[in-house]
């Protein structure tokens, strides 16, 4: 089957060892993770995984069952790319001297509605935030003047239907608020 | 990132509140676990535990295994011929890395575990303290669930949570890590046993469709056919299963952890699934229309060529565990929940049907493998002796009601086709993992977890020569193993298949053994070595029927085959005779 961009969500319990648990089912399978983000979740005291990996639908769907099964995990869905709406931040470290020299950087972070996170006196760091591809084409754009830096977070990812995955983790936490 | 599930907020009231050392609350959390037993190796981060447990002996008895490989195998044993959980205690590092084959062999045999492990003093963690290792890592992927205690507070709500993990739902092992100082501290003791985890359900909800739809399907078949495995035994669905299959007249194969599920000589017990089973249930997989598997996983060594798998054959899985379905074989008709629940459901939508034709094509396939494997190899007619000969003859004198204990290979191949089961829970093997050296020290464990039943050891001279430290484990504890040596100085089934598939060259598998009869007498067995046909009954009447422990080797062909075979990479239909 071919291989095609998934975003996969994972929502769980905040629990040390559950990040390397959740890895090594991947890794058991020589998936390659190509980003992975925790953080909080809409829901207190939920924490949420957000996973971009290229796969089989196939397999994709074996991995995401392989995390729901695991005791500290609420939830794990996946979403093709056209389910999502997805984002990634990535920022670029140049040198002050290259921004007095005449007014191309600035030309270029503007066109690529990017913007000056900073600017010191020997370095300026661009930020952009997008799809791949854009901050991709920035770091095109920006190289031949020289990038002293360059750093791009890992997806981050919310499902296009109205109501995301944390709904039903809402109704099983209310189900369940006796338990431990 | 933080602990917050394993906060303390269930002791509040003070009334009947004690202050305990951690290593006493742990003993005292396994006592109201209702454990009476637990398998280890004492060592310096586990120290105050094995302290505690000084003053518990009246309640707990701790077993001291020889290795901890050999306490979690006994661990396992124990758990599998009681239904209870296993329980293990080692110490830190090696302690703790010695358990870890087992605990994977647990994980994939779905085998229930509380293991406790020893570790430095929190302190000391990530500092390559002695006997340090990161054993909450390395666990992860064989564990259903595991924690590190570092907080004496935290320990009978991790202790809880294990018992409650370990046995609920899919089984598994469970791991808990507690550091030498949580051990000492001392904390308000109140225990609560664990019946709920937010994050984690139990069984999945039934579908009713699900059922009916499965029902329909076995309803309208001509050819259904069922396969079971483990879960019928881990659900103690065996009434359950057997109602299922009488009223519709299902012909039912097992795996080998399914096998003793059903007793051997019920008619529609057609026999063994996979690489060794038996000629018909492999061949008249891709028979029949209806395929319905029940508490199994598809393993490899079951499917052979998945591509080759009963395709023609509508599927209807039933499964506890939902990362099973379409993991390997897609099911058409999934049934999710437990087979004790969902197995009557189905049951009473099913038909009476006789299906003689369908029967019949077993029985044929049963009549053309007798004659051409098992004949043969049930009474040879050349003086070598065969493995199956002496499972024949131990059939007779155990009646079908002892536990068979396997190690892994020919033998356990050999014993699984040829064993006669009249109970559950009787057949104890390393399915999944094919751990060699399980045999041993988990037969010490069955005879620990069933005190009342004969417990047979079956095990090549190879594997035996894994664990076989574990024979001074069994005269300490006076059980009453049976170990029964099919000894054929070669690690026999490697050597078949590189007789089979390697040219015959036979690359390290011969093995110039020590002498077993002197060795067990070294620890203290009663012991006896069969060499010709004619010693084998007497031999075996002896074996079985002198009290106690008992050491019998018998010398069989070296270079004999197991048969029938689907080879690696052959479809079931592939099946060779010969």
């Amino acid at each position: 089957m071919e291989k095609q961009e998934f975003t996969i969500t994972v929502y769980t319990e905040n629990q040390v060892g559950l990040l390397h648990r959740i890895t090594t089912i991947f890794t058991k399978r020589k998936i390659n993770l190509e980003s992975l983000t925790t953080s909080e979740s809409e829901i207190v005291g939920i924490h949420r995984f957000t996973i971009a990996v290229t796969e089989s639908e196939e397999q994709v769907i074996k991995v995401v069952k392989q995390i729901e099964k695991q005791v500290e995990v609420l939830k794990a869905d996946f979403y093709k790319k056209k389910e999502v709406v997805q984002q990634e931040l990535a920022l670029y470290k140049i040198a002050t001297e290259t921004l007095t020299n005449g007014i191309e950087i600035e030309r270029i972070v503007r066109e690529h509605n990017a913007r000056f996170l900073t600017i010191e006196r020997k370095f300026v760091v661009i930020e952009k935030a997008g799809y791949k591809r854009e901050t991709k084409a920035l770091f095109d754009e920006l190289e031949p003047y020289g990038i002293k830096e360059f750093v791009r977070s890992g997806r981050i990812a919310v499902a296009r239907q109205q109501f995301g995955p944390g709904k039903d983790i809402e109704a099983v936490l209310l189900a369940n608020s006796s338990s431990i | 990132m933080a602990s917050i599930d394993l906060q303390p907020t269930e002791y509040k009231s003070p009334s009947h509140q004690t202050t305990i050392s951690g290593a006493e609350a742990i003993v005292q959390a396994l006592i109201q676990e209702g454990v009476d037993i637990a398998f280890g190796y004492p060592g310096g981060a586990i120290m105050p535990v094995y302290d505690a447990l000084y003053d518990y002996q009246d309640r707990l008895h701790h077993v001291l295994a020889r290795h901890e490989q050999g306490a979690v195998h006994a661990a396992q044993g124990y758990s599998r011929a009681s239904g209870k959980v296993g329980v293990c205690l080692a110490t830190s590092g090696p302690g703790a890395t010695n358990l870890i084959t087992g605990i994977a062999d647990a994980h994939i045999d779905s085998t229930p575990l509380v293991c406790i492990t020893g570790q430095v003093p929190s302190h000391l963690l990530g500092s390559d303290a002695f006997q340090e290792t990161d054993v909450i890592g390395i666990s992860i992927p064989v564990t259903k669930w595991n924690y590190q205690v570092t907080k004496a507070e935290e320990i009978p709500l991790a202790i809880a949570k294990a018992f409650y993990i370990a046995h609920t739902g899919r089984p598994g092992p469970v791991l808990i890590d507690i550091t030498k100082d949580a051990q000492f501290q001392q904390l308000n003791f109140e225990y609560k046993r664990c019946t709920s985890i937010r994050s984690y359900r139990e069984e999945p909800v039934i579908e009713m469709n699900q059922i009916e739809a499965a029902a329909k399907a076995i309803n309208e078949a001509k050819r259904p056919y069922v396969l079971f495995g483990h879960g019928i035994i881990l659900a103690e669905a065996e009434q359950e299963f057997k109602a299922f299959v009488e009223q519709s007249n299902l012909p039912a194969a097992w795996t080998i952890l399914g096998l003793s599920a059903m007793e051997t000589s019920h008619p529609l017990n057609v026999g063994m699934l996979g690489m060794h089973g038996n000629y018909g249930p492999n061949l008249l997989t891709n028979e029949c229309d209806v395929l319905i598997a029940v508490g199994m996983r598809f393993d490899d060594r079951v499917t052979g060529n998945l591509d080759k798998y009963a395709k023609q054959a509508k599927v209807i899985h039933l499964e506890i565990d939902p990362a099973e379905i379409n993991k390997n074989v897609h099911a058409h008709i999934p049934v999710l929940g437990n087979a004790k629940k969902t197995l009557p459901l189905i049951t009473q939508r099913l038909q009476k049907k006789d299906r003689n034709e369908w029967l019949e094509r077993f029985a044929e396939c049963d009549q053309l493998e007798h004659d051409k494997v098992i004949q043969e190899e049930l009474n040879p007619t050349n003086e070598i002796l065969t493995m199956g000969e002496v499972i024949r003859i131990l059939n007779e004198k155990t009646g079908g009601d002892a536990i068979i204990v396997t190690d892994v290979g020919q033998h356990q191949m050999v014993a699984c086709r040829y064993a006669e089961f009249k109970q559950s829970k009787s057949n104890i093997t390393s399915g999944g993992l094919g751990t060699m050296g399980f045999g041993l020290p988990a037969a010490l464990g069955a005879a620990l977890g069933a005190p009342d039943r004969t417990v047979v050891c079956v095990v090549g001279d190879g594997g035996l020569q894994m664990t076989i430290q574990e024979l001074a484990t069994i005269y300490q504890t006076q059980a009453k193993v049976k170990v029964l040596l099919l000894n054929n100085e070669f690690l026999g089934m490697v050597r078949q298949w590189q007789q089979l598939f390697f040219d015959k060259r036979y690359s390290s598998t011969e093995m110039i053994n020590p002498n077993f009869q002197l060795l067990a007498k070294g620890f203290r067995m009663h012991t006896n070595q069969v060499t010709h046909r004619d010693q084998l009954d007497q031999a075996l009447t002896e074996f079985i029927e002198t009290d106690g422990a008992y050491f019998l080797e018998v010398m069989v062909g070296k270079e004999n085959n197991v048969f029938p075979m689907v080879p690696s990479g052959s479809g079931v239909a592939e099946i060779r005779l010969d």
